[in-house]
């Protein structure tokens, strides 16, 4: 579609200038205006939006806070409490921020679950998909720098064990990790480091999500069916229905957000986080934010250190593979009997993973974590491969438009003469 | 340009001075990223005040009680000071040494002739947890993070540590007060 010649008509002589000169109106026009989507888009496909949104939203907050913030051991946490109690409405903003961040990963999760029900990540769409995986990594590597910021006791332990998970590298791994802290434990270097990173991090995702919009608007929407556009008539403009879609969406989502800013701003927080960094002192019970428990609970489920840390990432390098592990042609979960199963149990086994991850890791608890840690590599490494060859399709409609029209179409002497008459649209 | 190519009677056959001007430009190039990238690279190690920080401090013995632990801090990392009791030293000896993930005597792990004075860091070999003192299966040291053991050796007996606590570098300057960080690699 990109390649496709922009509709946009430039009307006034500036807009007529302008356009000869930087045609930005016309890109805008062909990718958030005239670009067709797949009519039978679901409202699972509205957290692209909301996860533009809430980068935005991170963004703003977090440049607001940081003229108020100060990245310093000795500073830090007094600046935070500085922010709630003096700073005009500094306790929304850094409500609106933590709770973001909360919020984001929701928003992901439910855009990483769609996707591997819908088989979103099958060719022509693997690039599309793999930038959608550096972007979850640039998320996870900047949610934990900033929860070291507010240098609490979470803050400083967290950043003590993730850090360490580096040392696990054999031979190179202490020096890697005293670059990393600036020193020979977490302190000053490794606080003002992890300030720098953390405001660094959101613009590459930034970036990184333009690629990841371009890479989408190549092939354009999979959509529930799973089947490619035929014609016109299986399209609707962007606008104005993708953006009422996703703007009511949003709208929802947050009523949600704002939810846990106003009445729960610190459930998903940890009490420990407000006892000032104590490096003679570990929490009693550590553990990491809601959205790192399943991998956190992987980590903990192999009895060994180096063992841990490579599967932990092994974790998500096997999601980063999904496109080449699933050998099904079908796409959608939808007419994949076997499949929608598994997914669901999977689905199960992550929400395990993740309760796991914030018990304390003794008695039958390591054995469970162990046993769905199991779980979650077969799912990847198994049975995606081998679904693939044994299972039988459900019957598929012939097109979106018979899966939406139904048997009208089916029966009907072919397409409707407007469905032929526009073809130019459809890449 | 295709059509520069072809009326270059040299192209393909000789090198030319591009070629020449295109090797010069690029293997300089490339020793000037390297130069450019090493201040970058060394601006994060551990810098001069951090390392001045680490001199040796010294430490008197005399208050601690038998039994008793003490927490100092020495380059910023954590250091526990045991004093050992006398169950607590036999518990450390009577032990298969082979039978160890890290295996190490327990006269290893402590000065000649100051087997009551255990010293080690205070930061769990596996991600860096502080251990609680007296407690687990050894009475040694349990680790609330992931549940790592260690005896009264602080040895390694149990859960994901790889390796026993390592001991800082320090000597005994009289019998009641050690030195800690004398003669350490910078």
């Amino acid at each position: 579609m990109s390649q496709h010649a922009t509709s946009y008509v430039p009307k006034s002589a500036f807009a007529k200038w302008f356009e000869s000169r930087l045609p930005i109106a016309g890109l805008i026009h062909s990718s958030f205006v005239a670009f067709p989507v797949p009519r039978n888009l679901n409202y699972f496909w509205t957290f692209g939006g909301v996860l533009f949104f809430m980068l935005v939203m991170q963004i703003v907050t977090g440049v607001v806070l940081a003229m108020h913030y100060v990245p310093s051991a000795t500073m830090a946490f007094d600046s935070v409490e500085h922010i709630m109690r003096d700073v005009n409405y500094g306790w929304l903003l850094r409500y609106l921020h933590a709770n973001g961040a909360s919020m984001f990963f929701v928003a992901v999760y439910i855009h990483i679950f769609r996707n591997l029900y819908y088989g979103s990540y099958k060719a022509p769409r693997e690039v599309l998909y793999l930038l959608g995986v550096i972007i979850f990594l640039l998320m996870m590597a900047t949610a934990f720098l900033g929860y070291v910021l507010p240098w609490g006791q979470m803050s400083f332990w967290g950043a003590t064990v993730i850090t360490n998970l580096f040392s696990a590298i054999p031979v190179v791994g202490d020096t890697i990790v005293s670059f990393l802290w600036g020193g020979y434990s977490v302190g000053n270097p490794t606080l003002n480091r992890f300030f720098s990173l953390h405001y660094l991090l959101p613009f590459m995702i930034m970036g990184v999500a333009i690629l990841h919009v371009w890479a989408l608007h190549v092939p354009g929407n999979n959509n529930p069916t799973g089947l490619p556009i035929k014609s016109g008539k299986e399209t609707v403009p962007f606008h104005p229905y993708m953006t009422v879609k996703d703007g009511f969406s949003l709208v929802v989502f947050l009523m949600f957000y704002m939810y846990w800013v106003f009445y729960q701003p610190n459930y998903l927080g940890h009490a420990d986080n407000y006892i000032p960094a104590n490096p003679s002192v570990t929490p009693a019970h550590i553990v990491p934010e809601w959205y790192f428990l399943p991998f956190y609970a992987i980590l903990r489920a192999i009895p060994d250190k180096l063992g841990g840390v490579i599967a932990m990432f092994g974790a998500i390098v096997c999601l980063a593979l999904v496109p080449w592990l699933d050998t099904s042609r079908i796409r959608s979960a939808n007419y994949r009997p076997l499949y929608r199963q598994f997914f669901w149990v999977f689905v199960g086994v992550c929400i395990l993973l993740g309760w796991l991850g914030a018990k304390p890791a003794d008695g039958w608890y390591v054995i469970a974590s162990q046993i769905a840690t199991a779980y979650y590599f077969v799912h990847f490494l198994v049975i995606l491969p081998l679904l693939g060859l044994f299972e039988r399709p459900t019957p598929m409609p012939g097109s979106i438009l018979e899966s939406v029209l139904g048997s009208q179409i089916k029966s009907g002497a072919g397409m409707p003469v407007g469905a032929t008459a526009a073809p130019q649209s459809k890449g | 340009m295709a059509s520069n190519a072809a009326t270059n009677p040299d192209n393909g056959s000789e090198p030319t001075r591009r070629d020449m001007l295109f090797l010069a430009t690029g293997a300089a190039a490339a020793v000037g990223v390297g130069a450019a990238v090493w201040p970058f690279l060394q601006s994060l190690a551990p810098d001069a005040e951090t390392i001045a920080a680490g001199a040796p401090v010294e430490m008197d013995l005399s208050p601690i009680a038998a039994g008793q632990t003490v927490k100092v801090f020495w380059r910023g990392k954590l250091i526990f000071v045991r004093h050992r009791t006398a169950d607590e030293i036999k518990a450390a000896q009577d032990v298969n040494v082979a039978s160890l993930r890290d295996p190490q005597p327990d006269s290893a792990r402590v000065k000649e002739g100051h087997a009551p004075w255990l010293v080690v860091y205070g930061n769990c070999t596996h991600l860096g947890c502080v251990p609680l003192g007296n407690q687990g299966q050894y009475n040694g040291w349990f680790c609330p993070c992931h549940g790592s053991v260690f005896d009264t050796s602080g040895r390694v007996r149990g859960g994901p540590a790889p390796i026993n606590l390592p001991i800082p570098p320090y000597t005994f300057v009289s019998d009641t007060k050690i030195r800690i960080g004398e003669g350490a690699v910078v």
